[in-house]
């Protein structure tokens, strides 16, 4: 039986929701123009593109539901690092282009699960954003998932450069199935699952991809934390901050 | 001035989507309602792609439109559920895009034939094309590269 939530916790939440959407394609836009081929860059821009949709509904219905009267563009221009919910693998630099792509398919597997489940949100506004969006998100997935099985069951060379992606972000994946109390009350109000329950579907559609990509998951149970719920960002975040928000900095309120 | 909803319907018919001009917005399925609330003409829109920038084009131009027919009121509403499907493409406007040179959708998940010599010896060159709306295909006969419209 769905229990009620309040704002402050739901507000939270979609901003979880859409700042990972907001940073992921902020990086992944940065491959505009220099992506290895041109079909791979109209690729990763489209991606972008998607990403910066969602990012639009999500923060949309948080400003909304804040009732501060601020814009999805508000909350995405005019917050500073602390204020960003994103999980930290997001933030990270994009690395090479299976690096880009590593990290696209680990999130895309996760947004594939993860909407699934917010299709039955108890919210109707978050079921209505989750239908719309996962449909991109099968598609990302689809995508992500052949390129990673392409580039490391390919090469020497690439087969290396994947699994050493893999082994650098990995540590990463943890914090988008760790819950604190804002997600618990969420979760508690039907609005969305509980993310440890989102394992176990993760875990086989990410060992079936890496498996036909002949790469291993690496052992160590250490997991990056901080990003989710804003206590401890990476470095990495400000220095995306300055060049994604400059615009606005500099010319409050411009537009074009 | 207030006409009937089925006359907003037809004007709203002969409007160009921005980005395929042989297709209506009607067509393409993204508007999903005409209702006068008072005085105001509600135009109720749904997006193909989240992400698309034709959306915000597209509300342009339908508030341009029935300003330039008498209509001073005119509210843009837009909605997410249901989601936008290539479903709801009419069988016309699948014809006019193969006319066009783009392949219309297909559940199959990819184009039933080259939209140039009607070849099914085809093969993907990119999930995603120009648009968010459409991928890249070649003919292996007459080796066209051509766009396909991506079923969702």
């Amino acid at each position: 039986m769905a229990g009620k939530l309040d704002n402050p916790s739901l507000f939270e939440f979609l901003l979880r929701m859409g700042d990972n959407t907001l940073i992921l394609g902020h990086r992944v836009s940065e491959w505009c123009g220099h992506a290895p081929v041109l079909e791979e860059d109209i690729a990763l821009a489209n991606t972008a593109l998607d990403l910066i949709g969602q990012t639009q509904m999500w923060l949309g219905l948080a400003g909304e539901v804040e009732g501060k009267g601020r814009s999805a563009d508000d909350l995405a221009f005019l917050r500073d690092a602390w204020d960003f919910r994103n999980a930290l693998m997001l933030e990270l630099p994009n690395g090479d282009f299976g690096q880009t792509l590593m990290r696209q398919f680990l999130f895309d597997a996760w947004q594939v699960v993860m909407l699934g489940r917010l299709m039955q949100s108890t919210d109707a506004r978050v079921a209505a954003i989750a239908a719309k969006a996962s449909k991109e998100a099968a598609y990302h997935v689809e995508r992500s998932g052949h390129t990673v099985v392409g580039l490391g069951d390919g090469t020497e060379e690439s087969h290396r450069r994947m699994q050493e992606a893999l082994d650098y972000l990995y540590p990463y994946v943890g914090e988008l199935f760790v819950s604190d109390a804002i997600d618990t009350a969420v979760a508690e109000a039907g609005i969305a699952p509980k993310l440890e329950t989102l394992r176990e579907e993760y875990d086989a559609l990410v060992g079936r991809v890496l498996s036909a990509a002949t790469l291993s998951i690496p052992g160590g149970s250490y997991v990056h934390q901080g990003g989710r719920d804003g206590r401890m960002h990476t470095e990495h975040l400000g220095h995306l901050l300055s060049s994604m928000q400059w615009l606005q900095r500099a010319y409050p309120g411009c537009e074009w | 001035m207030q006409v009937s909803s089925d006359q907003v319907w037809a004007w709203l018919s002969a409007l160009p989507d921005p980005e395929i001009p042989v297709i209506s917005l009607v067509e393409l399925g993204v508007i999903r309602g005409v209702a006068w609330e008072d005085d105001t003409c509600v135009v109720t829109v749904t997006p193909t792609y989240s992400g698309c920038p034709a959306t915000s084009m597209i509300e342009r131009d339908i508030e341009a439109e029935l300003k330039t027919k008498g209509i001073e009121k005119v509210e843009l509403r837009r909605q997410l559920a249901p989601a936008w499907t290539t479903d709801w493409m009419t069988d016309e406007a699948r014809a006019k895009l193969e006319a066009y040179g783009i392949a219309p959708p297909e559940p199959a998940g990819g184009p039933k034939r080259c939209p140039r010599c009607g070849s099914e010896k085809l093969e993907k060159i990119s999930q995603f094309g120009s648009t968010p709306c459409k991928a890249q295909w070649r003919c292996i006969d007459c080796l066209e590269p051509f766009e396909y419209f991506k079923c969702i």
